[in-house]
């Protein structure tokens, strides 16, 4: 049980197609599996425990996750948006390693003495010049396989173990080997040190699927690579499906003929983009995934028919379910739980708890989050419907506990979203002197609309109980997202507490 | 005694089929292709080892096969000619409900 049985698969019964395409390189499956023997071998030699990563996607990425582990260390890819400073910190934490780090990344890095860096393009010429030597991974399916800084919103960053056995788990359960076409492609947009990144490699190469990379996302771009390229799938975050329908509604070209499947997931979608989406694109099939690094990945799915089942239905309960992430996966168990521990039934909102061989839930240094039953608390905040559809709320720190009663933020969102002059909008928690925290909203207007605070509260007073109505509401130009589209209510407090 | 674990991989010794097993049953199980016990991996192959019979359907790389019962699963690594048997009962193709790529 090792990634790189995924990797022989394909090789084995698919040598001479493409596995992965950037700008004008490429690798075709037996190509790949060569250069990660070549890339092992240099790892094993330079006796380090771990391999790193800093640099934007390129076909160096599916290599690394390979050669990792044949050679059996942990593959560590980081932020290359970090300061250098935060990436000093990261690598301290992972020498003696082997860092595979793109030239303008280099250059303001002071690296640990035990880290031995290597520019990417040398490292991908070294590889593919040398001469193939079959490589056998000796590992155990318990070995850590990947390590992932989460974005530590707050303090340190924890390093996510995910072992082998986890990663294979998720693989072998939701993909079919050989199931792409010869023709079909993903266009990869996610970057490399995102668990997206990670399980679009895993997925593809199990599925046989051309990966095609596109390392700097841009809307306009994006759609002439998706037509150049002949693009069947596409994963796209909710931030980067929105500047595409903005991009088509400004007047690019929309037609994208091979197009057939969209998935999204990495955050809450906007109602309005999805309903765009769905417009813009009807031959597609969409899919919303919902997962944690912690997770491997996807552990809830919103598939193709059930989108348009609630898209083109009347009953609200259903209409509703284009707003849920769908059901768990098979393999997946999942729990509502209260506060208390508590099994909660359908349509209760409490903490989301899930069981499975692809759970990880492990930090390096704090060992499993897993509880004796094998369950782990994502820490999200979710309520399941009777049929399964999970509603997910928001993180479960990010709960406003005003007078000891908790308030999701994501209940007062939607009802905000609602209002016709409402782009985009935040609600946070703010100290207040008498409840301890009170409800704050940032808001983003559409183009041209105007509304005052007290017709927003309003609005919000007639549709959710008085509690749910925001104290302080702002009015902003945009709202903070990182590259991966996840909103950072960290820097909407702070514009609060100014 | 043959224990299995879930994923030990195994080969063939008559063709060139390779499993690693999935889920494995409780007690005791031997695996066997074309006929003859799997081996481990790092194990040989006998050159003169008998080819399977004519009317053995072989295994595809990619399949997952069960039991009846549903208490072993084997996932073939790599196709062959004969087809896998666990105590000498025929596992067939499993039928498993195709997911959406969601990444």
């Amino acid at each position: 049980m090792n990634l790189v049985m995924l990797l022989e698969m394909a090789a084995e019964t698919y040598p001479d197609r493409v596995a992965v395409k950037s700008g004008g390189e490429s690798l075709t499956y037996a190509e790949l599996q060569r250069a990660s023997w070549a890339a092992a071998a240099k790892i094993t030699a330079s006796g380090c425990g771990y391999l790193g990563l800093i640099d934007i996607s390129s076909v160096a990425v599916p290599v690394a996750i390979f050669a990792a582990a044949y050679a059996g260390v942990p593959y560590v890819p980081i932020n290359y948006r970090l300061t250098a400073q935060e990436m000093e910190a990261l690598l301290e934490r992972i020498a003696p390693a082997l860092l595979i780090i793109g030239a303008e990344y280099a250059k303001p890095l002071t690296l640990p003495a035990a880290v031995q860096p290597v520019l990417t393009a040398d490292f991908l010429a070294a590889c593919r010049a040398a001469p193939a030597a079959v490589m056998t991974a000796d590992g155990e399916p318990g070995d850590v396989a990947i390590q992932l800084f989460t974005s530590g919103t707050t303090g340190k960053p924890k390093a996510a173990l995910l072992r082998h056995e986890n990663l294979m788990s998720y693989i072998l359960g939701t993909v079919e080997f050989g199931s792409a076409a010869e023709e079909d492609a993903i266009l990869v947009t996610v970057p490399p040190y995102h668990i997206a990144g990670i399980s679009a490699v895993l997925s593809s190469t199990y599925a046989c699927r051309r990966m095609v990379q596109m390392p700097n996302f841009e809307a306009r771009e994006w759609l002439r690579l998706c037509r150049e390229e002949n693009v069947s799938n596409v994963f796209l975050v909710p931030t980067m499906l929105a500047r595409v329908v903005e991009e088509v509604e400004s007047g690019a070209a929309a037609a994208l003929p091979a197009l057939r499947a969209i998935a999204y997931g990495g955050g809450k979608m906007p109602l309005p983009v999805i309903e765009k989406a769905l417009r813009l694109w009807p031959q597609a099939d969409f899919t919303n995934a919902y997962g944690l690094t912690e997770t491997s990945s996807t552990i809830a799915l919103l598939g193709p028919d059930e989108h348009r089942a609630a898209a083109g239905s009347s009953d609200p309960a259903v209409r509703r379910r284009l707003g849920s992430v769908g059901r768990p996966l098979p393999a997946i168990e999942m729990e509502i739980r209260d506060d208390d521990g508590n099994v909660l039934g359908a349509d209760q909102s409490g903490l989301i708890f899930v069981r499975g061989g692809q759970v990880a839930g492990e930090y390096h240094g704090s060992g499993s989050q897993l509880d004796a039953e094998g369950w782990f608390p994502t820490r999200d905040r979710g309520s399941l419907d009777a049929e399964g559809f999970l509603f997910l709320e928001g993180r479960d720190d990010d709960v406003i506990v005003r007078g000891g009663e908790n308030i999701s933020p994501g209940e007062i969102e939607d009802v905000l979203l609602e209002h016709p002059a409402v782009a985009d909008v935040a609600v946070v928690a703010i100290a207040d002197a008498q409840w301890g925290e009170a409800v704050a909203a940032a808001i983003v207007l559409k183009d041209k609309a105007g509304v005052t605070v007290s017709e927003l509260q309003d609005w919000v007073k007639t549709r959710l109980r008085s509690s749910r109505v925001p104290a302080a509401i702002n009015f902003q130009a945009e709202l903070p997202y990182n590259e991966t589209g996840k909103l950072l209510r960290r820097v909407v407090r702070q514009e609060f507490g100014k | 005694m043959n224990m299995l674990k879930a994923g030990t991989r195994m080969k063939s010794a008559v063709c060139d089929a390779e499993v690693m097993v999935i889920k494995v049953p409780a007690g005791e199980c031997q695996l066997s292709c074309g006929g003859q016990p799997m081996i481990a991996m790092a194990a040989t192959r006998d050159a003169a080892a008998a080819l399977p019979a004519a009317e053995d359907n072989g295994c595809l790389v990619g399949k997952r096969y069960v039991d009846a019962a549903d208490t072993i699963e084997v996932l073939c690594t790599k196709g062959g000619k004969g087809a896998i048997r666990a105590n000498g009962q025929a596992l067939t193709v499993k039928q498993a409900k195709a997911l959406p790529s969601s990444d």
